[in-house]
């Protein structure tokens, strides 16, 4: 499979925090969850693929050229919604499309006023009298409307609630049905992640602490609660890591048909995004 | 076609997409040579991954269920209904083997068993 994007040996230094080593890869078709807590580099990651960053070591593919040389040519076809990005409050939707005329060669002034009707965003009012949704719905649709190969999306969905949420993550899988696109997207609503994202890239303390698919990790990782009896019989090769909670111990292993055959415990739940992330940022080796 | 997907259940989504599709595929309700949605527009209506869908096909080409035409599209394949029919016999027969084994370690009795079932078929979709 191609790749849309290869981020190899990622590190940038800042005087209390780290980027170390970053390395994933996107192939061309397929949604990417970036997650990890806040001030994990999520977000400075996604400065360094978009070259708002610089003097960091590491190297950053996009349709297999390097993005330092055709920074260019890498604009009109990556698509951008930043979390502390917006636009000037005094603007209107009619403003911005005027001013991405200018910017981008494939503006698509059709495709960005029928995003604005589908969101109910009056082309006419001024930035600062929509809410919080209403501002992100405006991103999203400028992102979209020239026509880009890739979408990095810093927090999409943030403030924008359940029902506009389920209308993003629809038009995010509109975008890949075109087998050329993909969509890096960094979100803490897990649960979005779950159901569309292809592969999960979980980020801790500037570090890449794991990168697979979705299926592998709903379907094959755990949660295996036991007594402290039961805890003690396990052998430390068997589990990623435990957390010992008032009444029980929680045990995340990365196998759980494996873990079931071995050993004799009743309870081995399903996981979530947010139980993996708690136990792996919590949980003891 | 309809295909109905719960996320709670143990059984992951991919197979729970190729089981119904199978069983379609069986009962003839998908019929020879019927093009199927394909991964990606099937992903998006059904609010799941692609790698889901892709996996889901790939099982049931891989068991012979499907064909896909490249640059045209996934189809139902030729299948041996019979031998398929048999195939799901033989794996019921497994599971009921395992289950009369247990009760008769445990002193159930062959009309309890029965119960059971009746009650059973009637909860379960």
């Amino acid at each position: 499979m191609e790749n849309i994007l290869e981020i190899k040996n990622l590190t940038k230094k800042y005087p209390n925090f780290t980027l170390q080593n970053i390395s994933f890869t996107l192939p061309k078709g397929m949604i990417m969850g970036f997650i990890g807590e806040n001030g994990a580099g999520k977000t400075t990651t996604i400065k360094a693929i978009l070259n708002i960053i610089n003097s960091y070591s590491g190297e950053i593919k996009i349709f297999n050229l390097s993005h330092r040389e055709h920074a260019k040519l890498l604009q009109e076809d990556i698509g951008v919604v930043l979390d502390d990005a917006f636009f000037p409050e005094i603007l209107t939707p009619n403003d911005i499309n005027n001013s991405m005329k200018g910017i981008f060669k494939n503006w698509d002034t059709k495709m960005f006023y029928n995003y604005l009707q589908e969101f109910s965003l009056l082309p006419n009012k001024q930035i600062k009298t929509f809410s919080k949704g209403m501002r992100k719905k405006l991103e999203i649709a400028t992102a979209l409307s020239h026509h880009p190969k890739l979408l990095i999306l810093d927090e999409p969905t943030s403030g924008l609630d359940p029902v506009a949420r389920a209308e993003v993550i629809e038009i995010f899988q509109s975008f890949i049905e075109n087998v050329d696109c993909s969509i890096l997207l960094s979100s803490h609503i897990t649960a979005d992640l779950e159901h569309v994202a292809d592969y999960i890239t979980f980020i801790n303390e500037g570090k890449i602490i794991l990168s697979k698919t979705t299926n592998e990790l709903l379907n094959e990782y755990g949660i295996v609660k036991c007594t402290e009896k039961e805890f003690q019989n396990i052998a430390p090769e068997d589990y990623i890591k435990y957390k010992k909670n008032k009444y029980e111990y929680e045990i995340l292993v990365s196998d759980k048909k494996a873990f079931k055959a071995k050993y004799n415990i009743k309870v081995i739940d399903k996981i979530t995004l947010d139980d993996l992330m708690v136990l792996m940022i919590k949980g003891e080796e | 076609m309809e295909i109905i997907i719960s996320n709670s259940s143990n059984i992951p989504i991919y197979e729970q997409i190729k089981e119904q599709i199978k069983s379609k595929i069986i009962s003839e309700e998908l019929p020879e040579g019927e093009m199927l949605p394909s991964i990606r527009s099937l992903a998006k209506d059904l609010r799941c991954s692609v790698i889901t869908t892709k996996n889901a096909y790939e099982e049931l080409e891989k068991e012979g269920f499907v064909k896909t035409i490249p640059a045209k599209g996934i189809y139902v394949a030729k299948i041996n209904l019979a031998l398929a029919k048999e195939e799901a016999y033989h794996k019921l027969e497994n599971i009921l083997t395992t289950a009369i084994t247990q009760a008769k370690m445990n002193d159930i009795s062959k009309k309890d068993i029965i119960d059971i079932i009746n009650i059973l078929y009637e909860e379960v979709l």
